[in-house]
């Protein structure tokens, strides 16, 4: 008898049952989703410009009028220096990658709320959404650096000097970055907000106290040297600015700077994927 | 012995009712630190009930219920299970559980093999979508592979029969075409266990059909495992080897589907367990709720013992908080035998009068006129669907009343089904 339990217990495919586990991350359950994830990337895609007139030019048209209230407001009323770099490219650096950090936050830090009629009738791993949630707002982020890009070129053809440095080869692992705390820190509301609604209702509000607190609309060199530490805690900070040094050829974040950039968003996803975890088996007793 | 694969292992579930509210931090705090110090969680039934417990700790215990209460079978490949108790007994709390949608408080599932979960038809269709991106998409969500659904995409089309309209988006599909969409897909699921909850309630008597031969097939000819819960008796007659009864979080019943079956109908056929009157707690988040559905005498009073030659009134009492599009209702007649003998539904006299129904409360009475049932014991199950989602009040026994016939000559003893009486003309010939 007892041999035949043990046999049998190697039969099983999988065990249901209370979990007490603080971390559990399938990576290998993920990776057989992966259609899933590019299904979910196509929907999102495909649905947000069906029937709208101008369809995926929406994507180019809302930064574009996020930089011209920039420039207008914080370049030529508050003049506000921009380290020399042409206001409207300096606004445009900082607000793609802001958006795309956004873009992955806000709608991941909803994801339990708008998909609990999914999550209420069929399981697969639930982080699912949040990636395909990063991946696509990429896509729409790459759409906006094609036109930062060209507005670019153009500005270095009508003379401004040619500063893009070997920066550039980081700018895709500081995007990565980017969504990787994004998703973090969206997880964790989400999975947060399952009980407590009121955070719903910090997220729009926090995510524009939080771009003040970043270098969209200003630039480090304004920040006095002794704050520069505590500034370099938010974790985006170093992520705009590596970005723009890349390309405008300002000073990288130190060594220093960057790591705890590193750290922080290690740290959030971590958190993130803990809560979620626990959330994941339960929430559907609670929303 | 081996031949099993699940095995449901002493599975308790716990819920907390009531609100969330400014209370439940501190007892989330107080759970949580109870149990990383590895200590049982202060604020749950399960571990609690026996121990002492002051006055405010037995007011907030009394609001959490066990909806599994020590649930415990084995399943062996090939097999197709019904199960089947009244609303709220825990049919689909064991489902969701099983299907790993929410976690059992305590107990263990054991499962060998892939679970193909159908709760729902159509789960995640986007109305902005085609019928080719939604078979991909809602195939996604339910577990299949790009490859394999490519692979079965025409038999899938072919399945629901909407070839011509593959490349138009769902949102203009009728409501017949979107569930037959939506149940093709899962039809051609290839998973080892599948479990069903009442799909089949949906689409024309015909499609149903096909649907039940499908699950049939899947269960004999591939050896799959079927978990199947329906309220509908003859179905899981038909189509179920073995069946339980829950009742209360318990099985009260495990064994052959037709004696099980005979068993529940007969205990909520008894008058105590099913009045004539039944009322529905008030739900302001559902946009459309029956609230109280009544047996009326033809001098509009309460009753469940009627007489052959008087009406049998239905009264339905509900509330439409927004309009559904395509929402329609239907009653079946359930004799003793678990037979539907009669059906009806809004759609049986044009326009259907619940279809996009303004907000408001309202009342519906439904008349089945003198001589048509025979004498005898019936249910009357009521449900109301629309038009994208099936089950906005899902088929349920609602009532039963019994009908005696007292003034033709054969009374309570005629056989068949019907009290009608007919006239025998005579002429000389």
């Amino acid at each position: 008898m007892a041999n035949d339990t043990t046999i049998e217990k190697d039969e099983w495919t999988s065990h249901i049952k209370a979990d007490t586990k603080a971390f559990n991350l399938d990576l290998n359950e993920l990776w057989q989703h992966k259609d899933l994830v590019l299904l979910f990337v196509y929907r999102d895609f495909v649905v947000n410009y069906k029937q709208t007139i101008l369809g995926p030019i929406w994507f180019v048209l809302q930064p574009l009028l996020t930089v011209i209230t920039f420039t207008v407001i914080f370049g030529n009323i508050a003049r506000i220096p921009t380290d020399g770099i042409p206001p409207v490219l300096f606004y445009m650096a900082g607000t793609i990658v802001w958006t795309y950090f956004i873009d992955c936050l806000t709608p991941i830090s909803s994801t339990f709320i708008n998909t609990a009629a999914i999550f209420g009738k069929v399981y697969f791993p639930r982080l699912v959404v949040p990636i395909s949630i990063v991946i696509s707002s990429l896509l729409k982020f790459i759409i906006q650096f094609a036109m930062f890009l060209g507005l670019l070129i153009y500005f270095i053809y009508q003379g401004m000097p040619m500063k893009i440095n070997a920066g550039v080869l980081m700018v895709p692992l500081v995007l990565m970055q980017a969504g990787l705390l994004g998703m973090g820190c969206g997880i964790l509301i989400s999975a947060l907000t399952t009980k407590y609604r009121d955070l719903a209702r910090l997220v729009a509000f926090g995510a524009q106290l939080w771009m003040y607190a970043t270098p969209v609309v200003y630039p480090v060199s304004q920040v006095p040297a002794k704050w520069q530490t505590l500034f370099y805690l938010n974790p985006a900070v170093a992520i705009v600015e590596t970005f723009k040094a890349a390309f405008f050829g300002t000073n990288y974040p130190s060594i220093f700077h960057l790591s705890i950039s590193v750290l922080m968003t290690a740290v959030f996803l971590f958190l993130g994927v803990v809560v979620f975890n626990k959330v994941e088996k339960s929430f559907m007793d609670t929303v | 012995m081996s031949n099993d694969v699940i095995r449901v292992e002493k599975v308790f579930k716990e819920y907390r009712l009531g609100m969330v509210g400014t209370g439940t931090l501190s007892r989330d705090l107080q759970s949580f630190w109870a149990r990383i110090r590895g200590k049982e969680d202060p604020n749950s039934i399960i571990t609690r009930h026996s121990a002492n417990t002051s006055r405010g700790d037995r007011e907030e215990l009394r609001q959490h219920i066990l909806a599994l209460n020590d649930v415990s079978f084995n399943l062996k490949k090939g097999e197709i299970l019904g199960i089947i108790g009244s609303n709220g007994s825990g049919k689909s709390t064991l489902l969701k559980i099983i299907s790993k949608i929410t976690t059992p408080t305590k107990g263990e599932i054991k499962v060998k093999g892939r679970i193909g979960a159908l709760l729902e038809v159509g789960t995640g269709f986007h109305p902005e979508l085609t019928g080719i991106e939604n078979i991909y998409l809602n195939g996604a969500i339910l577990g299949m592979k790009r490859a394999e659904i490519k692979g079965k995409l025409d038999e899938i089309l072919n399945f629901a029969e909407i070839e011509k309209f593959a490349d138009t988006p769902v949102k203009r599909y009728s409501s017949g075409m979107y569930v037959r969409l939506a149940f093709a897909v899962a039809a051609h699921l290839e998973p080892e266990i599948m479990i069903v909850d009442e799909v089949l309630a949906v689409g024309d008597a015909q499609f149903q059909k096909k649907c039940l031969g499908k699950m049939e097939q899947v269960s004999s000819k591939d050896g799959r495992t079927v978990l199947f819960v329906s309220h509908n008796m003859v179905s899981i007659k038909q189509l179920c080897s073995r069946c339980i009864c829950l009742s209360g979080g318990r099985i009260v019943e495990d064994g052959a589907a037709s004696r099980v079956v005979d068993a529940y109908l007969s205990r909520t056929l008894s008058g105590d367990a099913n009045p004539a009157e039944r009322k529905f707690k008030n739900d302001p988040s559902k946009e459309f709720q029956v609230l109280s559905v009544k047996m009326l005498d033809s001098n509009g009073k309460v009753s469940r013992e009627f007489d052959c030659d008087q009406p049998v009134t239905i009264e339905i009492d509900c509330v439409s908080r927004s309009a559904i599009p395509g929402l329609y209702g239907g009653v079946d007649i359930v004799n003793n035998e678990g037979v539907t003998v009669m059906v009806s539904d809004t759609y049986d006299f044009p326009p259907n009068c619940v279809d996009s129904l303004s907000p408001s409360n309202y009342k519906i009475r439904i008349a089945i006129p003198p001589r048509t049932l025979g004498h005898g014991e019936y249910t009357v199950s009521l449900g109301f669907h629309g038009a994208h989602s099936p089950y906005i009040f899902p088929p349920q026994f609602v009532c039963s009343f019994r009908l005696s016939d007292n003034s033709s000559q054969r009374g309570n003893t005629r056989a068949g089904y019907l009290s009608t009486l007919l006239k025998w003309e005579i002429k000389k010939a």
